[in-house]
């Protein structure tokens, strides 16, 4: 017989390890437009996450607590704020790693509060526009109308799929001092995604992108205080992709920098055999 | 966007000086600013102090006898160690923003190493070799200081 | 592929590195002199000053060392004043300011160094 999995009979699992502390700062333009900070005793389990802690003040304390949330497993980025300190995705965040019992839970600064824990993050989403993050080419209408794949090594792969992780939830913005002061500074998110389209061999875009992010208020205002790589959750590493930026630009301003040509397109195989019993591909729809 | 309703929520300044629970590397670039702007202070006296000396000597004796108080002694020392921290914290920046001892972009593996963690060898690297020049030069201003 | 931000960066870069080495080069001098026995006396005096002066290499380093040292920190500054959230119009005040400021300061130390070496080397 196969042991299901799971807790065997006797064994708790869902006890309660103890109660913990929530500060939370409130803000509702509304009706509380002084900001204020309430107090939340919560039950606390192993495995209980923020998400979870938020969800029992909402479900039991007090229904008018506002955060954002989504996939609660830390691949939307919906649930970034600052928790003791430091800036966290809710979900991801297990309250007995904390090792507190008191937990501060604040909005996400260097981004505007909506409401309790909401922050307005379409600065962010304006400056990752700015820096274009789309694949740019000369032949536009490939794009358009693709023929077919591009070729690419795995070596090349690898020189931006690290930076290809963002999961665009704001906390390395939060993290950076530059932001901090600096409303135009494009910051490590937006930085990023440049650094990886540029160095992305299917991309032609580099300097389509250099006023922004080589701009005033782009990469020469990072200083290399790391917060952001620290914050973020994904381990996509910003601050190395914003140095790795800034070397091609020394480069670049030395003339030392190699122009690359970009990936070309795979050619449609022209001498394949069907085999027996394989159907035809539909047709395509687009 | 305050019509909104919105509240702002920058940290402004205090997010150079503190704004969380970070690593060193955040407080050693705030450290950097602080230092430049120390020695910025000092460098543009020290133009005009030490340009006197094409006034003849009377005029840099006179320039002179006016530093030469217990004071500026000390705040030139403070300039020292100053410079001392920016200069090397200066070295491992210009190696780690043109992208040395870095490492190569990787594909994210939980627990996930980065950039800064890579180079904090380097940081602890200058730190001594800082330190030593800081007693180096304590060494040469102690023996300056008395019977002067 | 450049900009003038990064231009402007990548000199304050190379004028990092030439102060590490003039810098180094003249607290050597200044301090550790009469360790190896370069210097005799007290180094601060007019005398010992001016013997320094009239050596044209002196000059030089001298010349460079300004140069590179006053783009170096009006360079920080103007990183630092950029990032305090001030208009554009403010922006441009503080550079041309910054330029000012660092023409005339150049100007009075080259001038206190090439005098010197000009009347003692008897030029």
């Amino acid at each position: 017989m196969i042991e299901p999995a799971g807790p065997k009979q006797g064994e708790e699992t869902d006890e309660i390890v103890k109660k913990v502390k929530f500060k939370v700062l409130r803000f509702d333009p509304s009706t509380t437009p002084s900001p204020r900070v309430d107090s939340f005793e919560v039950p606390v389990k192993k495995g209980t996450t923020v998400l979870d802690a938020l969800h029992y003040i909402k479900e039991n304390l007090d229904g008018s607590l506002a955060w954002r949330f989504s996939c609660r497993m830390g691949v939307c980025g919906s649930c970034g704020m600052f928790i003791n300190g430091f800036p966290r995705l809710a979900c991801n965040t297990q309250v007995l790693e904390l090792e507190s019992d008191v937990i501060d839970l604040k909005p996400l600064p260097n981004f505007d509060t909506i409401r309790d824990l909401v922050p307005d993050l379409s600065v962010l989403f304006e400056k990752h526009r700015s820096v274009r993050p789309f694949t740019l080419r000369k032949d536009m209408a490939e794009l358009d109308n693709p023929s077919g794949e591009f070729f690419q090594t795995t070596e090349e792969l690898e020189r931006y799929l690290q930076f290809a992780y963002c999961i665009k939830c704001g906390l390395c913005m939060a993290a950076c001092p530059t932001v901090a002061t600096d409303r135009r500074y494009l910051g490590p998110q937006s930085l990023t995604q440049a650094h990886r389209y540029n160095v992305d061999s299917r991309d032609e875009g580099r300097t389509e992108r250099k006023d922004i992010a080589l701009g005033p208020h782009g990469a020469f205002s990072c200083h290399f205080a790391g917060a952001c790589s620290e914050a973020c959750p994904k381990g996509v590493d910003p601050a190395f992709a914003i140095q790795l930026m800034k070397r091609d630009a020394f480069k670049g301003s030395l003339g030392l920098l190699r122009k690359q040509k970009a990936s070309a397109v795979a050619p449609k195989l022209t001498s394949a055999k069907r085999l027996e019993g394989v159907p035809e591909a539909p047709k395509r729809t687009v | 966007m305050q019509d909104s309703g919105f509240r702002k929520n920058q940290l402004g300044l205090m997010g150079w000086l503190s704004g969380g629970r970070y690593g060193v590397e955040r407080y050693a670039y705030t450290l950097h600013r602080l230092t430049g702007l120390a020695i910025l202070a000092y460098f543009l006296l020290h133009i005009l102090v030490s340009s006197s000396r094409a006034l003849g000597e009377g005029a840099w004796n006179t320039v002179m006898g006016y530093l030469d108080s217990p004071v500026f002694r000390v705040g030139e020392f403070l300039v020292y160690l100053a410079f001392a921290y920016h200069a090397l914290n200066g070295i491992r920046l210009v190696a780690t923003e043109l992208g040395f001892f870095l490492g190569v972009p990787r594909q994210p593996v939980f627990p996930y190493s980065n950039s800064v963690k890579r180079q904090r060898p380097v940081l602890i690297v200058v730190m001594v070799v800082a330190a030593i020049i800081v007693i180096l030069g304590g060494v040469d201003f102690l023996r300056a200081f008395p019977g002067e | 592929m450049r900009t003038r931000e990064s231009t402007l960066w990548t000199w304050h870069l190379i004028a990092g590195a030439v102060i590490l080495v003039l810098l180094g080069i003249h607290m050597f001098i200044m301090h550790l002199g009469d360790f190896f026995g370069t210097v005799n006396g007290d180094v601060l005096a007019f005398s010992s000053v001016m013997e320094r002066s009239k050596d044209a290499a002196f000059a030089v380093i001298y010349v460079l060392l300004l140069g590179a040292a006053l783009y170096h920190g009006l360079y920080g500054l103007r990183t630092i004043i950029f990032e305090l959230n001030i208009s554009e119009r403010a922006e441009r005040v503080v550079s041309t300011l910054i330029v000012l400021a660092g023409v005339a300061l150049f100007l009075i130390g080259a001038y206190g160094t090439i005098a010197v070496y000009g009347a003692r080397a008897g030029v």
